[in-house]
């Protein structure tokens, strides 16, 4: 009974996530400038981070976790990099 | 396959207490990333997410694998340690651009200098 009470919990959990997610393509989509679409990528895969370990979760794995961390790291260079590139215009000098 | 049947009861209430309330947390961040009016405000909402939601989210994992496994799976903390880190830097990063673009096409509202560099600072650098 709990653990059904749980699983419907992380169940929800994911739902709120793939939500925040489609907020965030939608605030990618509609701009207005490029900085807060830079934004809304940054919130897209920590969001999809968070999905990653409901998933490990509900299937008892420790590898999404691992593939968390991954995300976590690639993104903030992309994050950075397209920074650099908005106030710069390239991304190595 | 319900996996939060095999930990026990106490543990599978608070895994999913804590998953639920950081999504949470992550959704209504999002939601601010929509709905707030000037970029500069949008900045704040998502970090509700990446600070404690995600603390939350990773406390919920640690309490599984420990009642699953029998041992805590540490390196779920590495996560958040790098998250923490990282965050700040690629967000203050990502605002300097749009203000040095801002000031660049001239938009209404942007300080016009950085507010750390004082007049004096300015004659020494014209000398």
């Amino acid at each position: 009974m709990t653990s059904s009470l749980a699983t419907a919990a992380v169940l929800a959990a994911q739902f709120l996530l793939l939500l925040g997610m489609g907020m965030a393509i939608v605030r990618m989509v509609r701009g207005p400038r490029a900085q807060d679409r830079v934004l809304a990528l940054d919130a897209l895969y920590i969001d999809g981070m968070l999905l990653l370990f409901t998933i490990g979760i509900r299937t008892g794995s420790i590898l999404y976790v691992e593939a968390g961390l991954i995300i976590a790291l690639l993104g903030f260079a992309s994050t950075a990099a397209f920074a650099k590139f908005l106030l710069r215009g390239e991304v190595i000098e | 396959m319900n996996t939060l049947a095999m930990v026990p009861s106490w543990a599978a209430l608070v895994i999913g207490l804590l998953m639920f309330a950081g999504a949470l947390l992550a959704c209504i961040g999002s939601a601010g990333l929509l709905r707030l009016a000037t970029f500069y405000r949008r900045v704040h909402a998502p970090t509700l997410g990446t600070t404690l939601g995600m603390y939350l989210m990773l406390a919920g994992t640690i309490v599984f694998f420990w009642a699953g496994e029998g041992r805590p799976a540490l390196h779920v903390i590495l996560i958040g340690v790098c998250v923490s880190i990282t965050t700040p830097i690629s967000l203050m990063l990502l605002v300097r651009a749009a203000l040095e673009r801002d000031r660049r096409e001239g938009t209404a509202g942007v300080p016009a200098t950085d507010p750390s560099v004082t007049e004096a600072d300015e004659i020494e650098s014209n000398r």
